[in-house]
């Protein structure tokens, strides 16, 4: 199966075309078995592949398979060519795998739509899973960058699917003293989808620069080519190379300060935000670094620009998830915050421990979102967490799961967030206390923010009674994602034990022909007490946290509303995304339409016109002046004859 | 050589000439017009035929006849012109005709 791997990427292509030009035709059932089913096929194919792959010597687990040449001008040459390595095929089941439980989940979510949005959904969907799948099992840079580029499309496409809907207002938050807060409005999915594209394109802007150096520097595109030789190349080249492919990065997983779009890419359906703007697409640019490490390793540098870029993300998109009311939107900056974790693993070296992280978040999170797209389902698109409460009673399965997803996220112990998210923080210990630090300050307000959500939704009164009575269970297509989503959030954690628990971790040892044997070890180990301590420190942080919100929004709810007068700046900052996107609104988008005037008006109107038009001007008025000399008198004429002849004369007898 | 010296045959055609092209310029109606031109190109010939017996060269007395004859074709045309105007027009004033303008 392993030398026929381009069929895990063709299957979902297949389920494009079909659902694409037949599906509306066709029906829903059929659009739901080609899509559910194509995928399901690419994890199963994914997963006999890992088989082959295990039962091959560790040395020999690379597998490049060249399809045809695909680009040959002069020296440039890049084939098509799929790899097959552990890190590849690791990312296929991820994607594939939790990308199954969202389409069948979609089945059941999507329902209320007609025919041809049906069909089109499910085509866009199965296009993504394509889109990701080549990235992730490219053999070369330009590959991934195409792969990069169609998942862009196909996040696009998504979350401007409901693209007839307009801006939707935020009621403003009142205050205690009578004031209110007012809110920023959630973007329109059209305008949202345009953000979420042109953000990336800065970050792509980098990374396609970063594509044409390393070609420059290297003569090759191709991964192992560029890893051999990247030992040679100067320092200050694969410091330039990387800082730029992680521009990209940055863009694609949405750290700071290109992390706007991912917010408002909610405005999209929600197991578009589950499978692309939380488990799989927002990952890729951890997935890249992580592909990449060999030159992150060369360049130490850069490495610590991804680990502090990363931290400093994590810390701030958890601190304004703290005073979201936006049930999706706390998830959104949650994922920004997590993905920041993940970029701090990669920083330090630990690309295991982010992979690790990756995978399950791309559970808990994936999680998170279905479960919140059960509550967003059941109470007819409301997402505002003000208007819920009590939910629990109503619907007993997505307050299960939602809570498992909550506890694996806020790293509640023995879940899988807690091991990733410790070793995560105990590789950033060896690294630097002050990043460790980092990590943990947000960990508190990670279990804050996520309970907070929790506890609001689904405890305590209704706050709006018509709508809870309306409020029901969803149907068993999408509680049973939710399901398996649930216990792969609370067990995913043996796939990585710490070893001070004596047990494998398999992620690392299976990542460890890739990554080599420091991906799986910390460069400095600590000792085992030092490693229990901070593992006790995790957890209690994480409980911290949890009980911090039930304190907050269960037993004295007058709290939050007397601390949101007290600091009522740091409030409203934070409700309003700490002004970022108003600054580039006012920086990038003013300035530039104030730009594009004075070039259109100043410039192009007045300069460039100008000098035409000048031009033109002269012309006119010096013919209609010099026509005043032709006025039909002859004699006139005759004077102008005689005083040239005059001259003439003079000049002759002068000369 | 006896007689009339040369320059003074000059100076009458150089007085010729201005009086001639004075007229050209300021006089109105057509037939003084053309009058004036007439003795303007007399002015030349007159011009051409002194130096060309202070010379001892036949060139300029064969190029006064040839003025003569372009004079004579120039007064059959102008006053051809200067009919076809009258009856087109009731007047012989240049000033009144200046549809020729730019």
């Amino acid at each position: 199966m392993l030398h026929a791997i381009w069929v895990v990427i063709a299957l979902p292509l297949a389920g494009v075309l079909l659902n694409g030009l037949l599906g509306r035709h066709l029906g829903r059932a059929f659009v739901s078995i080609v899509g559910v089913g194509v995928v399901g096929a690419a994890f199963a194919l994914g997963a006999w592949s890992m088989a082959d792959l295990a039962a091959l010597p560790e040395a020999q687990r690379t597998l490049t398979l060249t399809l045809w040449d695909w680009i040959t001008i002069g020296n440039l040459q890049v084939p098509l060519a799929l790899r097959a390595d552990a890190l590849s095929l690791w990312m296929v089941l991820v994607v594939s795998g939790v990308g199954f439980l969202i389409h069948l989940y979609s089945v059941g979510y999507m329902q209320h739509e007609d025919a041809r949005m049906f069909a089109r959904f499910f085509a866009y969907l199965n296009l993504f899973v394509a889109s990701m799948l080549l990235l992730v099992l490219a053999d070369n840079y330009l590959l991934l960058y195409v792969g990069w580029e169609l998942v862009g499309a196909c996040s696009y496409l998504l979350i401007g699917f409901w693209f007839h809907k307009r801006d939707e207002e935020q009621a403003p938050v009142a205050l205690l003293d009578g004031t209110q807060v007012a809110l920023p409005p959630n973007l329109n999915p059209a305008d949202a989808g345009k953000k979420a594209f042109i953000v990336n394109r800065i970050g792509d802007f980098g990374f396609a620069l970063g594509v044409f150096l390393i070609w420059s520097t290297f003569g090759t595109l191709n991964f192992s080519a560029v890893f051999d030789a990247a030992p040679q190349a100067p320092a200050a080249v694969l410091t330039a190379i990387t800082l730029l492919l992680f521009m990209g990065a940055v863009g694609k997983s949405a750290q700071l300060p290109l992390s706007v779009w991912l917010p408002d890419a909610m405005a999209g359906p929600t197991p578009v935000s589950a499978l692309i703007h939380a488990a799989t697409m927002v990952t890729a640019g951890v997935y890249m670094v992580a592909r990449s490490h060999v030159l992150y390793d060369l360049a130490p540098g850069s490495a610590l620009v991804v680990a502090l870029v990363g931290g400093i993300t994590a810390l701030y998109a958890a601190a304004v998830a703290l005073v979201q009311v936006d049930l999706k939107r706390i998830l959104a900056y949650s994922t920004i915050s997590q993905l920041g974790y993940m970029f701090v693993a990669v920083g330090v070296g630990a690309y295991a421990a982010g992979l690790f992280h990756l995978t399950t978040h791309a559970f808990f999170k994936a999680l998170l979102f279905l479960a919140a797209g059960s509550v967003m389902h059941a109470l007819h698109e409301v997402i505002d967490i003000r208007r819920m409460g009590g939910l629990r009673r109503k619907m007993p399965l997505t307050w299960l799961t939602f809570l498992i997803g909550a506890l694996a996220l806020a790293g509640f112990p023995l879940t899988a967030g807690f091991f990733s998210k410790d070793e995560i923080l105990l590789k950033a210990f060896v690294f630097s206390p002050w990043l460790w630090a980092l990590g943990l300050a947000t960990a508190l307000l990670t279990a804050f923010y996520t309970f907070r959500a929790l506890f609001v939704a689904f405890t305590g009164q209704p706050r709006d009674w018509p709508l809870y009575e309306k409020a029901h269970e969803s149907p068993a297509i999408m509680t049973l994602p939710l399901a398996v989503l649930a216990i792969l959030a609370l067990l995913g954690g043996v796939l990585g034990l710490p070893a001070v628990l004596g047990a494998p971790n398999l992620i690392a040892e299976w990542l460890a022909p890739v990554f080599g044997a420091h991906g799986a070890a910390a460069k400095h180990e600590v000792s085992v007490a030092m490693e229990w301590l901070l593992l006790g420190i995790s957890a209690a942080v994480a409980l911290a946290g949890i009980a911090l919100a039930y304190w907050f929004y269960v037993v004295r709810t007058d709290i939050p509303a007397r601390l949101a007068v007290a600091l009522r700046p740091a409030f409203t900052f934070l409700a309003n995304k700490c002004y970022l996107d108003d600054g580039y609104d006012a920086v990038c988008v003013q300035g530039g339409r104030q730009l594009a005037q004075w070039l259109a008006q100043g410039l192009d109107k007045a300069a460039i016109d100008g000098i035409i038009d000048g031009g033109a001007r002269l012309l006119a008025r010096g013919g209609a002046r010099l026509t005043q000399f032709e006025d039909g008198h002859i004699p006139h004429y005759a004077l102008g004859m005689f005083v040239g002849a005059l001259l003439l004369v003079i000049y002759l007898v002068i000369r | 050589m006896p007689g009339v010296p040369t320059a003074w045959f000059l100076l009458l055609g150089a007085i010729l000439f201005t009086i001639g092209a004075v007229g050209v310029l300021v006089r109105r109606n057509v037939l003084i017009v053309l009058m004036c031109v007439e003795l303007m190109l007399n002015a030349v010939n007159l011009t051409f035929v002194a130096l060309s017996r202070e010379l001892s060269s036949l060139t300029g007395q064969i190029f006064v006849f040839f003025v003569i004859v372009v004079a004579a074709v120039e007064v059959a045309v102008g006053l051809a012109i200067l009919v076809e105007l009258n009856r087109l027009r009731q007047t012989a004033d240049v000033d009144e005709v200046s549809e020729l303008k730019g």
